[in-house]
């Protein structure tokens, strides 16, 4: 199972960063949408993927009875996917008002601030 | 308990909010964020006084003990970068009363720098590694606002590099925080070091440290990841460009400084003479492309590359002495590279452009101005008595000893086509007479405000103040980055105060 997820999240990376280097901007945040998801499941796999009661304590008890999942890269990620949610509506925006000030949505057109 | 822990970060974030309850009345926006970044540096100064007495400040969040809660530590070093927080935001405060057009202000400006402010302040406090991703975040957010505030074809054209360039090094960031939680299974930067120290394989250490250093690289502006800073930072209002060239890019320095001298100094033979090719490369390639340039904010925003250079090549010479002259350094440049791009707006305001070809006469006109530039331009070459000339004598010198002659003498040479950048720009504004086509000292622009003379100036003389008194009064500066160093150098310092004796 691990190594079946290491390949997706190695997937993810490569079609984010090759939607990243073509040239429209529409494809640019799709890359930068993939790319975040890539991230956050890459956490998911390296923190292990045990299978695990949820890790709540029974009344009175000091240490959990079974095996547990780890919360944290839950936390971790839940909290990845609230910014990258913020900073995606932000790029969405950002290319629309591009669009709309440039006349175009080709990268290769917006290279006045380049030299 | 340390109130002064928190406040830097909280000033800034209620004051924010409280500016967005006051959207309609800019006037009340206005006066509190003067209120506000001056607390902010008193709280500051609170904060360095009694971190100098402690040695380090702690607080759990939540009350949990330290590797289980998100703690906020300061050492020398932040407490100096948010003492430099403090007086950037008070300056740029000052500044934006008269130079943010009205628009922007109605728009948001002052909460959107109060919330930069807690972002850059939540990045040097934290102890945590996860959460410093989340204050960089906050950081980049209120950025990317500020960036495009005023939506012109060249803010946007710039915003999408600056964007999307920020957020792949955030993921690969993210990425590496996973890998390091995978590898470690803590979050908290002190448990991280000790965890780290004991780890039987430190090829995968060095792997992730590989890739903090892609991540942090790209938030410094270091070679060969600089490209997105060049092209954004002079499209917006310049009060925004200031607050960006001094604060941001220093993060990612910041961000560089903490995680290898604590964490990843297992194989510094590796991983920091990639650090030293990176900062020899990067003053190179900045100063050389300023050469090229003749608009005044450009030629300013690859100086901020290539200054990055020499923090970064104190950090990777890994001496004490390369580490002195690099915090130095960091103290120096956010003040004078504040001071450099606040005159360009100045100079913009009396003449209407940034071209260099389309100004001139400045000196004629206004001779106070001219000594105003004179100041931080000639700090910034490392002209002696000025706060660069020492911030680049320790960092050579540092060089010199570590018997780094290649570097050091890139160094070198970089300090001597800074100088010629600075002539440049003081033969063309101030020196050559006024071109025919451009009209007289007026105002161009219909949206600048006319008066407020006092608000472009006064941050002019206090920076410019600071920079004379860093240069005049060496010793005390010298002693606390010598402080700052010799907590850096001792990890186990910086562990000790974070884990206490829970751990021994």
């Amino acid at each position: 199972m691990e190594s079946l997820m290491a390949y997706v999240v190695g997937i993810l990376f490569a079609a984010a960063i090759y939607m990243m280097l073509r040239r429209s901007i529409v494809k640019l945040v799709i890359g930068l949408m993939i790319l975040s998801n890539a991230a956050n499941l890459l956490i998911f796999v390296v923190s292990g993927m045990t299978r695990g009661a949820p890790p709540l304590l029974p009344e009175g008890a000091e240490a959990p009875a079974g095996a547990i999942a780890d919360p944290l890269p839950q936390a971790l990620i839940l909290t990845a996917i609230v910014i990258a949610f913020g900073v995606l509506a932000f790029a969405v925006v950002l290319i629309r008002r591009a669009y709309e000030v440039v006349g175009t949505d080709d990268l290769d057109q917006m290279k006045d601030t380049d030299t | 308990m340390n109130p002064e822990l928190a406040l830097p970060i909280l000033i800034p974030l209620v004051s924010g909010a409280v500016s967005v309850a006051l959207w309609r009345s800019v006037r009340y926006q206005r006066i509190l964020a003067v209120v506000a970044t001056a607390l902010l540096l008193a709280a500051s100064i609170w904060l360095l006084r009694s971190t100098m007495d402690q040695g380090f400040l702690v607080m759990e969040m939540g009350g949990w003990p330290a590797p289980f809660s998100i703690v906020f530590v300061s050492d020398i070093l932040s407490a100096i970068m948010i003492v430099l927080t403090g007086i950037i935001g008070l300056a740029i405060a000052i500044y934006s009363l008269a130079s943010t057009p009205k628009g922007h202000e109605k728009f948001g400006y002052y909460p959107l720098m109060h919330l930069l402010l807690a972002g850059v302040a939540g990045s040097f406090l934290t102890g945590d590694i996860f959460n410093l991703f989340v204050w960089f975040e906050v950081m980049l957010l209120a950025s990317f606002a500020l960036l495009t505030l005023g939506g012109e074809r060249a803010q946007m054209e710039g915003a999408i590099k600056y964007v999307t360039l920020n957020l792949f090094s955030s993921a690969i960031f993210l990425s590496a925080v996973g890998l390091l939680y995978g590898t470690v299974g803590t979050l908290n930067m002190a448990d991280i070091a000790q965890k780290v120290a004991t780890l039987e394989d430190p090829g995968m250490v060095t792997v992730i440290s590989m890739m903090f250093m892609v991540s942090f690289g790209i938030k410094a502006a270091a070679f060969p990841l600089f490209f997105w800073l060049p092209a954004s930072y002079h499209t917006p209002q310049v009060a925004v460009s200031a607050l960006f060239a001094g604060l941001l890019t220093k993060v990612g320095v910041y961000a560089l400084y903490r995680v290898f001298t604590l964490i990843f100094t297992q194989d510094v033979d590796y991983t920091h003479t990639i650090l030293l090719w990176a900062a020899a490369l990067t003053m190179l390639t900045g100063v050389l492309g300023a050469a090229a340039q003749f608009e005044f904010r450009r030629i300013l925003s690859f100086h901020i590359v290539s200054q990055i250079g020499y923090m970064i090549l104190g950090l990777a010479l890994f001496t004490p002495l390369a580490i002195i002259g690099g915090v130095f350094y960091i103290m120096h440049h956010i003040i004078v590279k504040t001071n450099l791009f606040l005159v360009s707006g100045i100079v913009y305001r009396l003449q209407g452009s940034y071209e260099l070809k389309d100004l001139g006469g400045v000196y004629k006109e206004k001779p106070i101005l001219a000594l105003l530039f004179l100041i931080p331009a000639l700090s910034l070459a490392g002209i002696p008595p000025l706060s660069g000339f020492f911030a680049k004598f320790v960092v050579i010198r540092a060089g010199l000893e570590a018997e780094a002659y290649v570097v050091t003498g890139i160094a070198l040479l970089v300090g001597l086509l800074t100088l010629y950048s600075m002539i440049k720009i003081w033969a063309e504004v101030f020196w050559k007479k006024t071109p025919e086509h451009v009209k007289s000292m007026s105002l161009l622009k219909g949206d600048v405000k006319k008066s407020h003379s006092w608000a472009y100036h006064i941050p002019v003389v206090g920076l410019a103040v600071c920079t004379l008194f860093i240069g005049l009064n060496g010793q005390p500066i010298y002693e606390l980055a010598e402080m700052a160093a010799d907590q850096l150098m001792n990890p186990e310092l910086y562990i000790e105060a974070v884990l206490g004796g829970a751990q021994q």
